[in-house]
């Protein structure tokens, strides 16, 4: 099963870590990316750029409207994802458990749908 | 006559025949239902042609019979739909499974061991924990449960529907967890057993003050896993605490149900062969050398288990292991627990200076009542007045009122 690991984090975090912070982090997700990897669950992933740079877009009655994003002002912002593919939850929050800004933000674990194979 | 026994079969049996469906069916909910259809089918069944001899063996073989026609019903009411189950079902019996007609085949212990780390999995809200444990481990019904935690039966239906779904839509793991994650896992289910004694043993709302059909469940629930996991001194300890606060049930109340503290309780009451066992789990815990809350906890409670006389009570032994549980466990219920201990050998005007006001928003009932008591100890007639006055103003338990009322009687103003 997939699960899609949301990962919320005051992104000024980001914006106001040194260059060797930075730098760690991003070996941290190297990390992650290998050990997911290693254990054949790695499904994808981002980095996204800042909440700032959003963009949010609605269609009502045939129009089109958009406005500058994002889509909620919250405390903590969506900065990047994984997708994992694994037997179980255990093994999806392991993975998570990985990732950097779980010591300073929130993983959110959603599993993704399944359409086949499977009855309700 | 037969529905009791059959009551008390379900109830023992429910927690392993469950562990046995789970793990062959690998669904959660089809293993309820499929329960359900077996314990229909024995009243109809047990009357008739009398108790089987393992009836445990009976309602597993029966509720697996009946999961395969509930499987072929879905698969044909969904003929897109794989039977995937009745597949699951053929591949397992292959393995050697105990098939119809079998002798009883007890399930391996860690089948049960599995169900309670899934009832207890740490991405279930602690009340569908709670629910889920005593419905799916401790076999009480729906109705039962939500009259224990005072919910309406139709929440507490939706409660365990939810969760049921939860287990199955993102997977949570029918498994016992293994190296670090163990202990971490397994403080959440002692934390699940516990806290369901305790809402039987301090019933937090309106109501009788002891709920002995939680207090037993929980207990029963604690047996079964210090049972399965000998070698984890924290589940050892946590029944060992439950034993040492059980033996004092029929002291802590009085025949018209008010509650009597601690200090004034009629020892000749207290259940001396609970405490036995109690100390004997606490020190083979203690052995271990892991100590933990739980442990701590038997510890203090042993202490006073072995004082015939409240005045005899060794305090300094307590507060000491008050000050260790601190350290594990520094929450501001323990720290106020502490400061009672130490205000105990040190006399009541230390406690008084110790008492910490942030408290009265954390947990003001607990505050109030304890100052008012060094306050009462001090003779400061007044002010314990008015600290009853405020802790009877934040309470909602009949029996605590009950207990202010007859403090503030006693009090010489």
């Amino acid at each position: 099963m997939k699960y899609l690991c949301l990962i919320y984090d005051n992104e000024k975090n980001w914006m106001d870590a040194s260059p060797e912070e930075q730098g760690k982090i991003f070996a941290a997700h190297q990390a992650v990316y290998e050990e997911a990897t290693k254990r054949g669950q790695m499904a994808g992933g981002e980095g996204l750029q800042p909440s700032h740079n959003s963009t949010v877009l609605r269609v009502r009655d045939g129009k089109t409207v958009t406005t500058d994003g994002p889509f909620m002002e919250l405390k903590e912002q969506l900065g990047g994802f994984y997708m994992f593919d694994c037997e179980n939850l255990d093994q999806a929050m392991e993975l998570a458990a990985l990732i950097p800004e779980a010591k300073s933000g929130t993983i959110e674990i959603r599993p993704c749908m399944v359409y086949e194979g499977m009855d309700g | 006559m037969l529905n009791r026994a059959l009551d008390r079969i379900v109830r023992e049996e429910s927690g392993r025949v469950m562990a046995a469906l789970i793990g062959a069916l690998g669904d959660f909910e089809l293993a309820e239902d499929a329960f359900q259809d077996a314990v229909q089918a024995a009243l109809e069944h047990w009357p008739r042609d009398g108790l089987p001899r393992a009836p445990g063996a009976w309602l597993t073989t029966t509720a697996r019979r009946k999961a395969i026609d509930r499987t072929r019903r879905s698969a044909v009411a969904r003929a897109k739909a794989p039977a995937f189950r009745d597949e699951l079902l053929v591949e397992r019996e292959g393995e050697g499974r105990p098939d119809e007609g079998d002798p009883w085949n007890e399930p391996l212990p860690d089948e049960r061991l599995r169900l309670v780390f899934t009832c207890c999995h740490p991405a279930l809200s602690m009340e569908a924990r709670v629910a889920l444990t005593l419905r799916t481990l401790g076999g009480l019904t729906t109705g039962e449960i939500a009259r224990a935690f005072l919910v309406p039966e139709a929440t507490m239906a939706q409660r365990l529907v939810r969760a049921k779904r939860k287990i199955k839509g993102a997977r949570i793991p029918y498994r016992v967890p293994t190296g670090h994650e163990l202990r971490e896992r397994l403080d959440g289910v002692l934390a699940v057993i516990y806290l369901v004694f305790n809402e039987g043993y301090f019933a937090s709302s309106t109501g009788p003050l002891i709920r002995r059909d939680l207090t037993a469940e929980a207990l029963r629930l604690a047996r079964i896993l210090a049972q399965l996991l000998p070698d984890e001194p924290e589940a050892l300890g946590l029944l060992a605490l439950m034993l040492f606060h059980d033996s004092r049930a029929a002291a802590r109340t009085t025949d018209g149900g008010q509650l009597v503290p601690l200090d004034e309780q009629d020892r000749s009451l207290w259940d001396q062969e609970e405490i036995t066992r109690a100390s004997a789990l606490t020190e083979r815990a203690l052995r271990m050398k892991s100590v933990g809350p739980y442990q701590l906890q038997a510890a203090i409670a042993g202490v006073h288990a072995a004082s015939s006389r409240a005045a005899d009570t060794d305090w300094v032994e307590i507060a000491l292991l008050y000050d260790l549980l601190y350290r594990t466990d520094p929450t501001d219920m323990v720290a106020l627990n502490r400061v009672v201990a130490w205000a105990n050998v040190k006399g009541p005007q230390v406690g008084l200076e110790r008492l910490e006001a942030r408290w009265i928003e954390s947990m003001p009932e607990a505050y109030h009542l304890t100052r008012a008591d060094f306050l009462r100890r001090l003779e400061r007639w007044h002010e314990a007045d008015a600290a009853y006055a405020a802790a009877a103003a934040v309470t909602d338990r009949d029996h605590v009122l009950d207990f202010i009322a007859r403090r503030r009687a006693s009090l010489q103003t």
